[in-house]
Parts: C-alpha cells; structure tokens; sequence
C-alpha cells in the first residue's frame, strides 16, 4: 500500500471519534452485518461517522491490509480498530460497547 | 466458494487442537459460520483472535469465503459458556 492511502486512511479513522467503515450508508446499508451494526451504534446512542466503501475501491483494499482484517464492516473507536460484525455484537451483549462508545474506556 | 472441507482443512492445519463447528449457512459455499475451541487464542483479546482465524484462511477471505460469522472461544471460556448454560436449563 502506499503512503498515500495510508495516509488517507490514518486521516480518515482520526476524523471522528467513531468511525463505521461499511457497505452502504448508516441510511441505507447494503449488507446484513452493516445494518446489524448500525443498529446496535444507533441503539446506544453513538454519535459515528460511516464511510461507504463500496464507494471507493482504494480505501476498501487498504484497510484489508492496514488492520490485517479481511471483512466489512470495520469499526474504529479511538483511532483503533474494534472488531467487525461478531465482536462488536458481543462487547454489546457484555455491555462494554456501551463503555466505548461513551470514552469510558480506552 | 470453498468447500467446507477446505476451509476446515486450513483452520485444523493452524488450530490443531481446535474443537471445529463450520456451517455453510447459505447452502452456497460462500457464507460460513465458525465456532472454533482453540488454546492458541489463550492470552488474546477476540480482535487478535479473529485475526488469527482470519490469517489462517489467507487468500480464501479475499473472494472466496464472503462471509464468515466467527465465535472463538478458548477451552477455559468454552467451558464457562457451557457451564453457564447448563445452569440455565436447570433453573
């Protein structure tokens, strides 16, 4: 990857404290696991900035490689990956999603 | 797609220890569900974890397999959540 699209994407996790990489947009997800966590951001009253990667197909192969994570949805708090689907489904059922979400917890 | 015999192949080839449940959940060979038992994820937070599983499957996350729902669990939490389980069916 070059430094630009690493770049890019430092710039981009950085923009918001909550950042949803996605299919489709927080409105209109075009992906089960999308619109599953959406609804458990949206749920915990999380302020989040979502980024369409079907939109961009540079940004979509980067953040494979920048976070060693093969899948979307990619969620960042913190500048720091998170998890996709299945993790942030369970920090939500233990209620540590909650804690993140609110800078509770690093 | 993959046949789940592939894909069942790399995890063990990686996870030999791994007490393995794999679903093709669309009958398609495309969307797979996995629960994975492994003392390679002790020590590990589920993001490292996930990874690990993610590694193992290399190229094949990148077309092949769509979708993977992922439950990894070391031997020590496998036991808790069964345990746990357990004490709800019997309450």
């Amino acid at each position: 990857m070059d430094e630009a699209l690493r770049e890019r994407i430092k710039t981009t996790i950085e923009s918001h404290r909550v950042v949803l990489f996605m299919k489709g947009n927080k409105n209109f997800p075009q992906c089960g696991f999308s619109a599953q966590v959406i609804g458990l951001l949206k749920q915990n009253g999380a302020d989040f900035r979502d980024v369409n990667i079907l939109a961009d197909a540079d940004l979509r192969s980067g953040l494979k490689e920048y976070s060693n994570w093969p899948t979307f949805p990619q969620l960042y708090v913190n500048g720091q990956l998170v998890g996709g689907c299945d993790i942030v489904t369970s920090l939500n059922e233990s209620g540590e999603l909650k804690t993140l979400l609110s800078g509770g917890a690093s | 797609m993959i046949e789940p015999a592939e894909v069942e192949r790399m995890l063990k080839a990686r996870f030999s220890d791994a007490q393995l449940e794999l679903v093709d959940l669309t009958g398609t060979q495309d969307h797979y569900q996995a629960r994975i038992v492994s003392s390679a994820f002790s020590g590990k937070s589920l993001l490292e974890q996930h990874q690990l599983v993610y590694s193992a499957l290399g190229s094949a996350m990148n077309g092949a397999i769509h979708a993977l729902a992922l439950k990894t669990y070391t031997p020590e939490a496998w036991a808790k959540v069964n345990g746990e389980s357990d004490g709800r069916s019997l309450a």
